[in-house]
């Protein structure tokens, strides 16, 4: 019996079958060497795969366990595949979207025209928690905000794509989107060459070019860029240490940093070595405690000084976490319109306000019905699934909604696409999946083909996060269609 | 380098060789203990407790353990996670210090040394046992042996593996004044019947320094108490002699600094410049008439004045004065601690069987 035979794609889009349980043209090839594929053939490639995520210790930190144990995020052998005019329309789109976000901070940031004209809502922008007044007026290099952007995409019912989130602060997990790669070449070879599949292992290279482009004037040639990260127990450790290493750059702790004359020095063996851009996988919050956070040891005093005086460069910028606020989310379409004068090539979920007194009593008479999210939670926090909850959790989410309204929207609860994934004893089944493509800004705006695929291993759960349970896959975008 | 990187990279070295020669001291007992007629637990205990004290905290085992048995020492070394020295505690210190300066030591390391880790969070006292203690102990040798000729074999020979070649050369040296230490009083304290004139004992030390081939070599003797000990403390060439891993400890100094021979432009060159020296002018009688317990002290003494000033010139950077109370202050009053506590034991004189601790990194 063949390795997909008795796989049922069931009422959802499903990425690999159509509606009529044909093989959509894209996953041809894989289709068919999966059939070909023993179930012996099969455990024994996954069994040495997770083998050597395990030795390189490509793992995350479980921070809800005492221990701080090391898990392997894992890892589902069937990838995902985007045939190119699909991708050429997601990118199209993300671009415009990176430009128009971009054009909306610079503003903030600076004059706030889209807010006196009331565009949008000054309120509703203003009182985003990420919001960093102490930034306005100081000017960035080359105008970009943003320099790396993680947006999470999903795909409803008749498959179109929307963008779910724009994570414009430190989206992770680029480094499993490139070992997944790694992974899957070891694999099966042979694949590769036949599916036809675009590189990504480029995105290091082109993140360095970004880094180097925004050094501030009169920086060394080249000029010195590092990457900041709060330590070796942060559950992102291993990317910050594996992208570092991908660049040929140095890693850096709060500690080994120290700030004189307004200007950021690395402590060496021989001395101080002037620091001109800083890739920090640190939120504003942690960046200087003489600035936020007093109780920070992870970030540099001194450094907010140092970058208002333009003598260093971070990426991303401070006060990108405004964009991320899913209240602002919500008017990324009128940005696009406002900046760019053109129609939103990429959808947005619709979101409803829990801070406007209409949308408000829709929520919370629909609880049932809707996804409630928390304005600035990430990894699948602070969120209420509707149609799987209690009445007891929505209860409790109703109190929470009307007491602090300003930090809650809903949106309807999206049928996501599912995809094969191997469930263990229970062979393969249909699972939920997202996309996050990483968009680099730098002198042009690039995304690396595809992006990271998570998928939600655990039966009948949307939330792909790793910290709940989620996987992930390798992406491929062909060459062609098919 | 990064004065942080260059302190992990240090401390990986250290904490891989302290396992190997930790798995080495252990062996060569155990081995001893098969060519001895069966011991009773008071015997045994004398065997043991001169190794319990320079490997580790004497008073945390006698805390744990009701009896010293062999098993009991090979628990308490290998395995207990409240020994701050035990080989599981040095591999995975090793590990997570390799951990912190992961882009900087080649792929090929990181992977072995977390190998090693993985492959050692699964062993038992059980699993050590049924294997058979010296099968176990090779492992844990060859793991080091990997981890430092794939060291060789992969990075660049630039300052960051000098650093590497200056915590792997301190620490060994250090070891080997300890087993000779340990292994000299057990030599006093056991009854002659027992030794078979030394020999047994004096050729398990050199197994337990890999040297007994290479002794054979060199002398083309019968194996002579005096001729071990001048071999394992003065000889130049061979890797695990005190003197040998003293030059190369000297060697790699000068190599960071780019300071000429005989010369010195920090206080670490100039101790270990003055070591090196002592030991190239010393012969068998220096060692005599000192004694070889007060000697080895005072070379351990010595060992840790080198480390600490490496510490001061290259790892530790003074805060800079219009800087707020930071990690590195704090750091410099634990360190400070250390520096009292050592300078307390050195002195006063020691007292019987007492050993200088083994030196810890100075972490927040």
């Amino acid at each position: 019996m063949a390795l997909l035979d008795q796989y049922e794609p069931g009422d959802f889009f499903d990425e690999m079958f159509s509606k009529e349980g044909e093989v959509r043209p894209h996953y041809a090839a894989l289709f068919e060497r999966f059939q070909r594929l023993e179930q012996e053939e099969f455990d024994q490639r996954r069994t040495a795969v997770d083998a050597a995520f395990l030795r390189q210790g490509i793992t995350f930190t479980v921070y809800s366990d005492e221990q701080g144990t090391e898990r392997i995020f894992p890892f589902d052998l069937v990838p995902r595949i985007i045939p190119n005019s699909e991708w050429t329309l997601i990118e199209k789109g993300l671009i415009q979207r990176m430009q128009a976000l971009n054009l909306f901070l610079k503003d903030l940031y600076t004059d706030q025209r889209i807010l006196k004209e009331k565009v949008i809502p000054a309120e509703d922008v203003l009182s985003a928690k990420h919001y960093r007044p102490e930034m306005v007026g100081v000017p960035v290099p080359k105008d970009i905000y943003i320099h790396i952007c993680g947006s999470d995409m999903v795909r409803d019912r008749d498959g179109t794509y929307f963008v779910l989130e724009d994570n414009g602060r430190c989206p992770s997990g680029v480094s499993y989107l490139l070992e997944n790669r790694v992974a899957m070449k070891r694999a099966f070879p042979q694949l590769f060459g036949s599916a036809g599949v675009r590189p990504v292992d480029h995105y290091t290279q082109d993140l360095l070019t970004v880094l180097q482009y925004i050094a501030p004037h009169g920086a060394s040639k080249p000029p010195t860029v590092v990457l900041l990260t709060p330590g070796i127990y942060n559950s992102a450790y291993f990317e910050h240490s594996f992208l570092a290493r991908q660049m040929g750059i140095q890693i850096v702790e709060g500690r080994d940093l120290v700030v004189q004359d307004k200007k950021v020095y690395m402590r060496t063996t021989k001395g101080l070595v002037q620091v001109d851009t800083i890739y920090r996988r640190l939120d504003d919050d942690f960046l200087d405690p003489r600035v936020f956070r007093k109780d920070s040891v992870l970030g540099v005093p001194g450094l907010v000084s140092a970058y208002r005086a333009g003598n260093v460069s971070l990426a991303n910028a401070i006060g990108t976490g405004v964009a991320d606020d899913k209240v602002v989310y919500k008017y990324v379409p009128d940005m696009i319109k406002y900046y760019l004068g053109e129609e939103p090539i990429l959808a947005n979920v619709p979101t409803y306000l829990a801070s406007d007194e209409k949308e408000r009593e829709y929520i919370v008479t629909h609880l049932d019905k809707l996804v409630v999210k928390s304005a600035n939670e990430s990894g699948g926090y602070g969120m209420l699934v509707g149609p799987a909850s209690t009445p007891k959790q929505r209860e409790e989410f109703k109190e929470l909604i009307l007491k602090n309204p300003r930090n809650f929207i809903a949106q309807p609860t999206l049928s996501l696409s599912r995809h094969p994934s191997y469930c263990n004893e229970a062979g393969f089944e249909g699972r939920h999946v997202d996309l996050r493509p990483y968009i680099l800004c730098g002198e042009k705006i690039t995304i690396v083909p595809g992006g990271l695929t998570r998928v939600a291993l655990r039966k009948g759960s949307l939330v792909v996060n790793s910290s709940q349970g989620g996987g992930s896959k390798d992406t491929w975008v062909l060459y062609g269609d098919s | 380098m990064l004065s942080r990187v260059a302190d992990s990279l240090y401390w990986m070295s250290r904490y891989v060789e302290r396992a190997e020669n930790i798995a080495r001291i252990l062996d060569v007992n155990l081995q001893l203990m098969l060519d001895l007629p069966k011991l009773g637990a008071e015997q045994e205990k004398k065997i043991w407790s001169p190794v319990l004290r320079s490997t580790g905290e004497y008073e945390d085992f006698d805390k744990l353990y009701k009896s010293t048995s062999s098993e009991n020492v090979i628990d308490f070394l290998t395995l207990n996670s409240k020994n701050s020295n035990s080989i599981v505690n040095c591999i995975t210190s090793a590990r997570e210090n390799a951990r912190h300066v992961r882009e900087q030591i080649s792929l090929e390391m990181w992977e072995e040394i977390n190998r090693t880790y993985l492959w050692m969070k699964g062993q038992t006292l059980k699993k050590i046992q049924k294997v058979g203690p010296y099968e176990f102990f090779n492992e844990v040798k060859n793991a080091s042996h990997l981890f430092q000729g794939i060291t060789d074999g992969t990075m660049t020979h630039g300052e960051d593996w000098d650093f590497i070649q200056v915590g792997k050369y301190l620490e060994r040296g250090d070891m080997v004044t300890r087993i000779l230490d340990a292994n000299d009083e057990i030599f006093i304290n056991a009854p002659d019947s027992l030794m078979n004139g030394g020999t047994l004992q004096w050729s398990a030390i050199l197994r337990s320094c890999s040297s007994h081939d290479a002794y054979r070599k060199f002398y083309v003797a019968q194996v002579e108490p005096d001729k071990v000990v001048e071999f394992l403390i003065l000889n130049e060439f061979f890797p695990r002699s005190i003197r040998f891993c003293a030059g190369a400890l000297d060697e790699a100094l000068r190599r960071i600094s780019g300071c000429q021979e005989e010369r010195f432009t920090n206080q670490a060159e100039k101790l270990s410049g003055r070591l090196v020296a002592e030991l190239n002018y010393s012969a068998l009688e220096d060692i005599k008439t000192v004694g070889m317990h007060k000697y080895m002290d005072d070379l351990q003494i010595k060992l840790n004045a080198i480390g600490e000033a490496i510490f001061q010139t290259y790892l530790f950077s003074p805060p800079l004065p219009e800087h707020e109370p930071e990690p590195a202050e704090v750091k410099a009053e634990s360190r400070q601690e250390q520096k009292q506590e050592t300078k307390s034991e050195g002195a006063h004189p020691r007292k019987s069987g007492q050993t200088q601790r083994l030196p810890k990194p100075a972490k927040v």
